[in-house]
């Protein structure tokens, strides 16, 4: 089986070819410290900064809020911790989502056992939350209101406009997760109101290990790393500069082709979605649809088949995706998004995720309608799952 | 992540289906966990002649499955109720260790077909401690 067809693109993509070209010189030609005072190193103190215009080019940002950091885990603590330290002694309250990347939950929890307290909020069965949701958590302790703007495994695409508007007519700083949406949505910091707002570059063709905490002008928070005079005193550590010209030039090629490919890629993901929901019995999307949803995302349950074995079937056919399932994962419990949308357990484990990028054809997504039908229904027939379900749906 | 053995098992499953005029059937395991696998069997003269399955779970769910019930047909009740989840996961040459319970859903799936089988046909279900114990005496006379 020659046939390769990557559907993982929210995992990682791969770095583009002109993003490559671009990046490489950087590690051995013109290998210099940024911070260096001779003329071989300003070549790379002008390639920082040129990154840097390229990312707030795209973000309607101000050159000096953009901060580069190691990727989107690093952001997004920055933004949290960051904030929560600036607080002292006198703690606080954090509101941020049931459905949040690991990166939030993870620092949000570690800062609850630090004595901050934080807020939760459920979604609704599509994974949204709304302002008024936001509006009504709040206390007067409140200080940082936390939602990502598109979920990472079901693409649904927050209301982030108002609630960062909220956040401003309340004095409360508004951060966002925007690692899953930087290069597909269109974002404008300033418009939308946003403090801050962390991204990576390697979900939109660029290298791994390089992300952006955007801070907008006069937003105090402590730094995270401490050490040399690195981005203004604010992130100390020699500056990862071909990463970040990889990072400047993929954000700078997503933005181009941006309005074309999420008008391709929300066509191949509706065709994907149409098409295996016409053939596969009991199919469920899990998530958003049309506008409120990524244009490369799609998320569906099979109930009765674990999702597992979804995967390595598809794997064996040449089929890269992914799997909300909790035998994927090493832990007991399906993914807590999928749980806080409402799904029972037998849909949590049997769900796919299949994220598209600008190198999906049309040809590699009928491939996945013609193969993933045939696969379900084998596993099915040998699920004891799906035979209870089956006589459960005729007896009522 | 998984052995070659694993995977074969786990793409071309031995004994899936169902036994319909099965003497013995046992069912473990629940949504919750992800993994659910339920055991036809047929015993004539105290040998288990044939053995099904049916499993929804994970690929080392599916292959332990598989070969629990290669590893079971033909044998003595008491030979099919020795068989040890340990002896599963080593006959697949192993499997990780976070998937060893999936080995443990096999044991205890055979164990519940020997026992419905045993209820059948008016004998005391073996218990778990004690059963070994009886299935040693058993052997030693």
């Amino acid at each position: 089986m020659s046939r390769k067809v990557y559907l993982d693109n929210a995992a990682t993509t791969g770095t583009d070819p002109e993003v490559l070209e671009t990046l490489l010189p950087y590690f051995n030609e013109y290998f210099g410290n940024p911070s260096s005072i001779y003329s071989f190193a300003g070549k790379n103190r002008k390639a920082v900064e040129y990154a840097r215009e390229q990312v707030a080019r795209v973000l309607n940002a101000e050159v000096s809020e953009i901060f580069f950091t190691s990727g989107g885990t690093e952001a997004d603590n920055w933004a949290l911790k960051g904030a929560a330290f600036k607080q002292g002694e006198k703690r606080g309250h954090i509101i941020t989502t049931a459905i949040e990347h690991h990166a939030i939950l993870h620092s949000a929890e570690f800062l609850e056992k630090t004595g901050y307290k934080v807020t939760y909020l459920p979604v609704n069965d599509k994974g949204m939350v709304s302002a008024a949701q936001v509006e009504q958590a709040m206390t007067p302790e409140t200080f940082l209101v936390s939602v990502m703007f598109a979920n990472n495994e079901i693409g649904t695409i927050q209301p982030v406009r108002k609630i960062a508007s909220l956040c401003r007519s309340k004095g409360v700083l508004f951060h966002t997760d925007a690692v899953q949406a930087v290069g597909h949505v269109p974002i404008d910091v300033k418009e939308m109101g946003m403090d801050m707002l962390s991204l990576s570059a390697h979900k939109f063709r660029g290298p791994k290990g390089v992300g952006v905490l955007f801070i907008r002008k006069g937003v105090r928070i402590e730094n995270l790393l401490h050490g040399g005079a690195q981005e203004k005193g604010r992130r100390a550590t020699t500056e990862n500069v071909p990463g970040i010209v990889g990072l400047g030039k993929a954000i700078e090629l997503a933005s181009q082709k941006m309005e074309k490919e999420s008008a391709r890629q929300s066509e191949l993901r509706d065709m994907l979605i149409k098409g295996l929901g016409e053939k596969i019995p009991e199919a469920v999307l899990n998530g958003a649809e049309g506008t409120q949803r990524l244009p490369n995302n799609v998320n569906m349950s099979f109930i009765g088949v674990e999702g597992e074995t979804l995967l390595l079937d598809l794997d064996a056919a040449g089929i890269s995706a992914s799997t909300g399932s909790a035998c994927s994962s090493g832990s007991l419990d399906p993914s807590h998004v999928l749980m806080a949308i409402g799904l029972d357990h037998e849909h949590a484990h049997g769900s796919l995720r299949m994220t598209l990028g600008d190198t999906t054809t049309r040809d590699d997504i009928d491939y996945v309608i013609e193969t993933l039908p045939g696969i379900i229904s084998r596993r099915r027939q040998m699920s004891p799952l799906w035979e209870k379900h089956i006589s459960g749906t005729k007896e009522v | 992540m998984y052995t070659e053995k694993v995977m074969e098992h786990f793409q071309n499953p031995r004994n899936v289906g169902v036994i319909e005029d099965a003497n013995g059937i046992g069912e473990v395991g629940n949504p919750k966990c992800g993994d659910i696998m339920k055991i036809y069997i047929k015993v004539e003269d105290n040998i288990v002649t044939d053995i099904k399955f049916k499993t929804f779970g994970c690929a080392s769910a599916i292959a332990s499955s598989s070969m629990a019930t290669e590893l079971v047909k033909g044998k003595t009740l008491e030979e099919a109720w020795r068989l040890s989840n340990d002896a599963v996961a080593e006959a697949l040459d192993g499997l990780p260790p976070v998937k060893m319970h999936c080995s443990l859903l096999a044991e205890g799936a055979i164990h519940m077909a020997i026992n419905d089988y045993r209820i059948k046909i008016g004998l005391e279900p073996w218990e778990e401690d004690k059963a070994h114990r009886a299935v040693h005496e058993e052997h030693a006379h």
